[in-house]
């Protein structure tokens, strides 16, 4: 008899675990959507207790120091690595004891050497960061023990640990070999590409989130611009001829719909360019120099749907929020098409993309408020982090063992910083 | 040194030469050959002023790429308007990547200009997104309006029903227009509705509508509540409301009625000071008026009045008596036309409000029809209690409906139907020589100038002041003459 009801209590609860984890569309209210399953219930997982970080204490002039120089660096597209170290100062996923940390967090502002006109300058990035690997493998063992592949990095910069903001030069240095075999944190996503390692986390560039809420228009302002974008076309300063820039794909949407009225695209950009990006329905995020920008993380917060112009990009936190369902992908050379390809977009499909956008939880993993709040990108890093736990074993070295080379790389790089 | 920090600082991407410049960039360099590429620099850098592109890239890529072929040149020449991609002599990633950095041609397609089908497709995913965003962010199961106006056939009808049915044709609810037409439907009237395209009803009423406002007010009333018996015994569903068809409605007005749950008013404005203001005005200048006249409640607005805590506690209406000596008498007379207290076209009332027994629950304070005959004032009488309108429109204090009456002489003419059916007599030559002389005829107030009335459609009606010189012996230049047909 005890059996039998065991029995019955077990299938119960098979029952009701299948209905929760089951694939499939779950509609919360009318108007949001989320994309239930393996991807979509990952946006609102709560990290804390999941994972444990050491936060080292580097001396100041790595980080603060560099802070006090330009305050600039807190808000321009790079800023999300300030931003994280005052989050995990204060989180309660941060551990006082190294022993029992899972990832290391070493805090260093390699994005915040500024030029006037406001560009990070990465040519002194590699020795810094070298710098902090040093003075961290010299002052705690933790370091030595995996040679970083239980540390994390936050590398927000164009081509990411490449350090370089042109491609080419990006490609040829290549990531930075004493982080090999740590976990990189950046906005650089490409497939097959050098600057990207397998088991990086990609993250969205920094966009302010108050500025973008305070622009906020009533939702029942009706949507009547087709595609929308603002920004360069021809970068005349740097390739005047174009044809570098953006692989040719923004010069090719200008020739090509300039005389367009559907497309609202110009160079100069309005006070009101937040509000015109809410009465749009579809926004242009092209790559430029570098495949990523922050009009992906603006054209989720006001639920403009993104078409993603870059070939073979990876987008922030691509194993937690599918993409494929939320924004158009076009190929850079069905650009002269795009207007074929966004008209032909059903309208069912539109209406479903725009409601996966109304979804707060999608809007809010793009976000680094101050403070922070649940389910933001502070997050879904942590997240990250914790969905490559536990680590490999392989990844302990030896006492003996020494893989990473510390004098590979130009030898400008090996100066002291 | 300065030199070289001061290029790195002012192009970020890179200029051939960087590639030897960024190594060296911390040591002090005098080494000749570094002066000799400045120098070459330098030249590159005025050829390229002359000649409008970077000419040093040009030159970089022709000595290092050793094979360089045609199709390299020709992407370098004429980027623009290639359509291929380029392969670039600088090409150093990794075979599995299919994504090549470098130039790239700026691909165009043969007509780079809108396709008259895209254009009609992108509309319509348009109109569906923001019929989805009302549905959302809009009215929940908006109800069926019900639009009654009265009309007659005159001269000021088509202008006055044009602007009323292109309001309903704005409005994005189903509705029903009932046209109540006074003596009687006729095929103008149904000629010009016919056009709307909307659901529309279209009665006639006995009688013909009189001259003199007073009356014709009360004959208004009367034709609404005809239109009434009509909504009660058909029993159709929705929400009534009044449109004048010399009214003028805003948008907002239909979303708001929806909001109506039996009886609802809103604020109108009222237009009644047309021509004849300045003239009350000039007379309080010279004190002519009674004390009671007070220029600050003279808000030309009818509507429902609220208390601070937004409750219905009374109306607000134009006191109108120190024009009334002032008022139009006959439609067409000068001066303005004055409402009555409170006029149908602010009130909105849910249907079964009219509906005979057994129809859905009927509030406590609703009279039963039967008792009203046909004189009905405003829709207040249908109530025993007047404390429970509804205030629409922030309690009434935005205005959304305009009232307004503009009509021409009750004996004008018009063409019937505005079609101009038998040829026009001339009255002015059109010829090459110089113009008659004489200026073209006043139009008088007699009938008999109906048929020039009609003929002057052709050229424009002027307003000649009365101390013109009509002399035809005067001489008119040319210039002069034509100008009254422009």
């Amino acid at each position: 008899n005890m059996g039998g009801e065991m029995w019955v209590v077990l299938i119960i609860a098979a029952l009701f675990l299948n209905c929760r984890f089951s694939d499939g569309i779950s509609r919360n209210s009318a108007w949001t959507e989320r994309i239930s399953g393996s991807a979509g219930d990952v946006l609102e997982d709560n990290p804390v207790g999941k994972l444990r970080v050491y936060v080292y204490e580097l001396p100041s002039k790595y980080n603060k120091k560099i802070l006090q120089k330009d305050g600039r660096c807190l808000t321009h597209m790079f800023a999300s690595e300030i931003f994280m170290h005052q989050f995990l100062l204060s989180s309660p996923v941060r551990t006082l004891n190294p022993e029992e940390a899972d990832w290391f967090y070493t805090p260093v502002y390699t994005t915040c050497d500024l030029a006037p006109n406001g560009l990070p300058l990465p040519f002194k990035s590699p020795r810094m960061m070298r710098s902090a690997i040093q003075l961290i493998s010299t002052r705690w063992p933790y370091w030595n023990r995996t040679e970083g592949g239980d540390h994390f990095f936050l590398v927000p910069h164009d081509f990411g640990a490449c350090f370089h903001y042109q491609e080419e030069k990006a490609i040829q240095r290549g990531i930075l070999p004493l982080l090999q075999r740590a976990t990189l944190v950046q906005t650089f996503g490409q497939r097959n590409h050098v600057c990207l390692n397998q088991g990086s986390i990609t993250i969205p560039p920094y966009a302010p989130p108050e500025k973008m809420e305070s622009h906020l228009i009533p939702p029942d302002t009706p949507r009547s611009i087709f595609v929308y974008f603002r920004g360069l076309f021809y970068d005349e300063n740097n390739d005047p001829e174009g044809g570098y820039y953006a692989r040719g794909a923004r010069a090719s949407i200008w020739e090509n719909f300039k005389n367009n009225p559907l497309f609202d695209i110009s160079t100069d950009r309005p006070s009101t360019y937040y509000e015109d990006m809410q009465r749009s329905i579809f926004c242009l995020c092209p790559l430029g120099w570098a495949p990523w920008s922050p009009r992906l993380v603006e054209a989720v917060v006001f639920g403009c749907i993104p078409v993603i112009i870059a070939d073979e990009i990876v987008l922030p936190f691509a194993d937690a929020i599918s993409w494929e369902q939320i924004g158009v992908f076009v190929a850079e050379k069905d650009v002269p098409y795009l207007d074929a390809i966004l008209t032909s977009v059903p309208v069912e499909v539109v209406l479903r993309k725009q409601r996966l956008l109304a979804n707060p939880s999608m809007k809010q993993s793009m976000l680094f408020p101050q403070p922070a709040r649940p389910g933001d990108a502070f997050h879904q890093i942590l997240n990250g982090l914790a969905r490559k736990l536990p680590h490999d074993p392989k990844i302990f070295l030896r006492n003996d063992e020494h893989v990473l080379n510390w004098t590979a790389g130009p030898t400008s790089d090996l100066k002291p910083w | 040194m300065k030199q070289l920090t001061a290029l790195q600082q002012q192009g970020r991407r890179s200029n051939s030469f960087r590639n030897l410049s960024e190594s060296s960039a911390d040591a002090v360099i005098k080494s000749p050959a570094t002066i000799f590429w400045l120098l070459l620099h330098g030249l590159c850098c005025l050829i390229s002023l002359v000649l409008g592109f970077r000419f040093s890239r040009l030159v970089f890529f022709l000595l290092v790429s050793g094979a360089s072929t045609p199709s390299t040149n020709t992407a370098l020449y004429s980027s623009i308007r290639t359509k291929s991609p380029s392969s670039s002599p600088e090409r150093n990633v990794s075979s599995a990547s299919r994504v090549m950095a470098g130039r790239h041609g700026i691909l165009i397609r043969p007509w780079p200009h809108p396709d008259p089908a895209e254009v009609m497709k992108a509309h319509r995913i348009i109109n569906r997104v923001q019929m989805e965003q009302r549905s959302q962010f809009g009215i929940k199961n908006p109800k069926t309006l019900i639009a009654v106006t009265p009309t007659y056939v005159r001269t000021f009808q088509t202008l006055h029903l044009i602007g009323v049915m292109h309001s309903l044709m704005n409005v994005p609810y189903d509705l029903v227009w009932i046209v109540v037409e006074a003596g009687g439907p006729t095929n103008e009237t149904a000629s010009l509705i016919a056009k709307s395209g909307l659901k529309t009803v279209h009665i006639g009423f006995e009688g013909s509508m009189p001259v003199s406002w007073e009356d014709r007010h009360r004959f208004e009333s009367r034709m609404r509540v005809h239109a009434l018996r009509m909504v009660r015994e058909k029993r159709l569903d929705g929400i009534v409301v009044f449109l004048d068809d010399s009214n003028m409605h805003s948008l907002e007005f239909f979303d708001e009625v929806q909001n109506t749950n039996w009886i609802g008013a809103v604020s109108v404005g009222i237009l009644a000071h047309s021509g004849g203001f300045e003239e009350v005005e000039s007379s309080k200048i010279h004190g002519e008026d009674n004390a009671k006249y007070d220029k600050r409640s003279q808000v030309p607005v009818q509507g429902p009045a609220c208390n601070s805590s937004s409750h219905f506690v009374g109306w607000h209406t134009l006191n109108s008596e120190p024009f009334v000596e002032r008022s139009a008498k006959y439609v067409g007379d000068r001066g303005f036309v004055l409402p009555r207290k409170l006029e149908w076209a602010g009130f909105a009332l849910n249907s079964r409000l009219v509906w005979a027994e057994g129809g859905a629950d009927k509030p406590s304070w609703a009279k039963e029809w039967d008792g009203f005959g046909d004189d009905m004032e405003t829709p207040l009488s249908l109530l025993k209690d007047t404390t429970v309108v509804e205030p629409l429109g922030s309690c009434g204090q935005r205005v959304l409906v305009w009232w307004l009456r503009v009509e021409a002489r009750a004996d004008s003419k018009f063409p019937p139907r505005w079609i101009i059916e038998s040829p026009l007599s001339i009255t002015v030559a059109a010829k090459r020589t110089p113009w008659p002389d004489s200026p073209p005829e006043l139009p008088s107030s007699s009938s008999s100038s109906s048929s020039s009335s009609s003929s002057s459609s052709v050229k424009k009606e002027s307003v000649v002041p009365d101390n013109v010189d009509k002399n035809p012996t005067k001489t008119r230049r040319k210039r002069s003459s034509r100008s009254s047909r422009r």
